[in-house]
């Protein structure tokens, strides 16, 4: 042989996918729910979602080129991090209003920690709760049709009834991504068969709050109560593309089991007993936080290393 | 029926097709063989010959060094040429016999004789084994007599043969279920006289159903002989997995499948045995496969030991092109070689030629935390965790971590979509463990 052999160590092949493959992925699923968001609010949708992809993207590229590092925007998660925080957001917001989220969610909650795989919170919804909390007024102005109203979350939390099935469908005030359940569903549904996430943190958190919801919600088995706190608001969109987040979610298959029952909980307390009718966001990024903990306390037990074994 | 199983796993591209179809052919040997004295786990053999004598096929030429060790033997006639260090398929050097193929292949003194296993003892099996100088041919090499000398023949429930073969690529005991099936049952029946509690198991994936249809055809009037169809999934050969999946007993690292009352061999190791024990031939040579898409005919070889690499890739027509990398074994386990003038030895699987993988050659990337290697590993540790222990060389935290438990296996590699090394971190580093718990 005339060349040198690669040597190296096993194992010598590889899969196909990659932290590319998976992002786009993501990027795909969350094209339904994008679709529907401009389809229902209208052009500035698509500008809100521009800008928030516009702000991500733009400011990773020149922090790693300020910083000298590898520019790695083609990997497609900051990508991720625009369309999240665009869907997020109210359309009546003003456009400066995603540009600010979008450089506050790479710069400081990813950036600054460390990069891709190194925040210890999801960025796009640290993003929102730092507008939230910042321009409380701006962020929670809701609009349907294009008559300023409350959010059905809101109009429950005042006792009033709302309609489920447009709820479902996303005939409905709120922001860009979460209006229709329906998109969001489909999305997750494409993930799901692609394997980019699996169903374990998403079913515990809905299941846990449903049952949260019948116990404490104070209509007892009320359908069409239930199924608004279930398809209005965030919880969807939050279930199945923001607590799946692969870098703020446990690793561990019993600790995403912890997190789930968590989240469900919490969002529940925030929804029911909180001051506020909407609580997903400030659940998944309070339980992003103790997600190192719920690791440590989740290990599995390595094969063969159980106590109850037959003899031994 | 439910297929049997264990937890995690990987589906890697088989690459099965290329050599499944090709029968296994007998590969004369060259005008040299070389026999390294250390072709098995445990102590080296001690060479009982010197420079210039005759030996013939099945003669001993080298001695077991301790008790867990075993002998080598001749697989051709001719003079011993040389006892020198020369280096192996896996880049160690280790004193090797030169033997000089005087093309006679004068047999040794009642090798070939008919015997009837039946009438054997447990004693003369297992020393008729041990003379053999059989060893696990599933790529391990661990010296068969002492894996079939537990404390307590009664203690053992199973005995389970091998025939996973869930390495991509490999296709040298799906051959010789598929023509030699006899050899094989016979073999485990030998075992199994060893044994009289025991059950014989013959586990095979279900991606080889004409090979479970014989084998279950062939079984079908023995009352103590079963085959098990196993799902197909990497790492289904792996033992501790294998007999999770078969019996459902787990062991741990560092336990021993006797300890779950099983005893594992190979597809290959039950013909050795049978050709041992039936017809007085010692193990002097070793199923093949040549395989790879730099290889211009991939197929299945009945090999001598002893006969050079280089030998083996002529014989299957050589490359088509500039391989990119060159296997001793499997894609996911097997090692790198970087030269091919080495000798075949007992614990040789696979030549695999390799043409450049794209996916295989991306940089390393940040972690993503995915999870895909906690999902895929089949030993339940957290790859990902021990990933971070490994690379700082925090010996402590890595055992804690159960780094030991990982059997290096590579699913985790495998899956990670930001290509870490992880396999390769933790190889280097249960090796520093190990080296660090002789020295204590």
């Amino acid at each position: 042989m005339s060349h040198m052999l690669n040597v190296s160590c096993a194992p010598h092949v590889r899969s196909k996918d990659t932290t590319h493959s998976i992002m786009f992925d993501v990027a795909i699923a969350l094209l339904p729910t994008t679709a529907f968001g401009i389809f229902h609010f209208g052009y500035r949708a698509l500008i809100i979602m521009l800008v928030s992809i516009v702000a991500c993207v733009g400011t990773e590229y020149l922090y790693q080129r300020g910083m000298k590092q590898k520019i790695t925007i083609e990997d497609g998660s900051a990508l991720v991090t625009g369309m999240l925080l665009g869907l997020n957001l109210s359309v009546e917001v003003p456009w400066w209003i995603p540009l600010l989220g979008g450089v506050f969610a790479i710069l400081v909650v990813k950036q600054l920690f460390g990069g891709l795989g190194q925040n210890f919170m999801n960025p796009a919804l640290a993003a929102r709760c730092f507008l939230l909390i910042s321009f409380a007024g701006r962020m929670t102005r809701f609009s349907c049709d294009g008559v300023s109203g409350a959010t059905p979350l809101a109009l429950l939390k005042n006792g009033e009834q709302v309609n489920v099935m447009d709820l479902f469908l996303g005939f409905i005030g709120g922001t860009i991504g979460e209006v229709s359940a329906l998109a969001v569903l489909i999305g997750a549904a494409y993930l799901v068969w692609r394997k980019v996430i699996s169903l374990r943190i998403p079913l515990v958190y809905i299941g846990t709050f449903a049952l949260f919801v019948l116990l404490f919600g104070g209509h007892g088995f009320d359908f069409s109560y239930l199924g608004a706190q279930l398809f209005g608001g965030g919880l969807m969109l939050g279930a199945f593309f923001m607590a799946t987040d692969y870098v703020t979610s446990p690793i561990t298959p019993n600790g995403q089991i912890v997190f789930g029952v968590m989240l469900g909980i919490l969002t529940g307390i925030f929804r029911i007993f909180g001051a506020s009718a909407e609580g997903v966001s400030y659940a998944i990024i309070f339980c992003n936080m103790l997600v190192p903990l719920i690791e440590r306390v989740t290990l599995p037990i390595a094969f063969g290393k159980e106590k109850t074994e037959n003899g031994k | 029926m439910e297929l049997a199983t264990f937890k995690g796993g990987i589906h890697p591209a088989e690459g099965k097709e290329l050599s499944k179809e090709k029968p296994m052919r007998e590969l004369k040997p060259g005008k040299e063989l070389v026999y390294p004295v250390s072709q098995h786990i445990g102590a080296p053999a001690v060479p009982n010959v010197a420079v210039g004598d005759m030996v013939q096929v099945g003669q001993k030429i080298a001695e077991a060094g301790g008790f867990i060790s075993a002998p080598v033997i001749a697989s051709v006639s001719g003079k011993v040429k040389k006892i020198e260090n020369r280096v192996l398929a896996n880049g160690n050097t280790a004193l090797c016999i030169v033997v000089e193929n005087d093309e006679q292949y004068t047999k040794a003194k009642g090798v070939g004789e008919k015997r009837d296993y039946r009438k054997l003892s447990k004693e003369q099996i297992r020393e008729i084994v041990k003379e053999a100088g059989i060893v696990g041919l599933g790529g391990a090499g661990f010296p068969t007599n002492v894996k079939l000398t537990p404390k307590d023949d009664s203690k053992i429930d199973y005995v389970i043969i091998n025939g996973a073969e869930c390495e991509p690529y490999l296709t040298s005991d799906y051959r010789m279920l598929l023509e030699q099936p006899e050899r094989v049952v016979e073999g485990l029946k030998i075992e199994l006289q060893l044994f009289e509690r025991a059950q014989g198991i013959i586990a095979i994936e279900n991606n080889k159903p004409d090979a479970i249809a014989k084998l279950e055809q062939l079984v079908a009037q023995e009352s103590r002989i079963k085959v098990c169809p196993l799902q197909t999934k990497y790492p289904q050969g792996g033992e501790r997995f294998l007999i999770y999946a078969v019996t459902g007993r787990k062991i741990n690292s560092s336990m021993l499948p006797a300890d779950a009352g099983c005893v594992v061999s190979n597809v290959d190791t039950a013909a050795a045995i049978q050709m041992a024990v039936c017809e007085s031939t010692p193990l002097i040579r070793r199923i093949i496969t040549v395989t790879g898409n730099a290889i211009k005919e991939p197929q299945n070889f009945i090999v001598p030991t002893g006969i050079c690499y280089q030998e083996l890739l002529d014989a299957a027509g050589g490359l088509t092109c500039e391989p990119e990398k060159i296997v001793n074994g499997g894609p996911m386990m097997g090692k790198a070689m970087f030269r091919l003038d080495v000798p075949v030895t007992k614990n040789s699987t696979a030549l695999l030629a390799l043409t450049k993988d794209e996916v295989s050659a991306m940089e390393p990337s940040a972690c993503i935390r995915c999870g895909r290697c906690v999902s895929v590993c089949p030993g339940h540790i957290v790859p990902q965790m021990l990933y971070d222990v490994a690379v700082h060389g925090e010996a402590e935290q890595f055992e804690k971590l159960n780094g030991m438990e990982c059997c290096e296996c590579g699913s985790c590699t495998f899956v990670c979509p930001a290509k870490r090394n992880l396999t390769q971190a933790f190889a280097q580093m249960r090796a520093t463990v190990m080296a660090n718990r002789k020295k204590k």
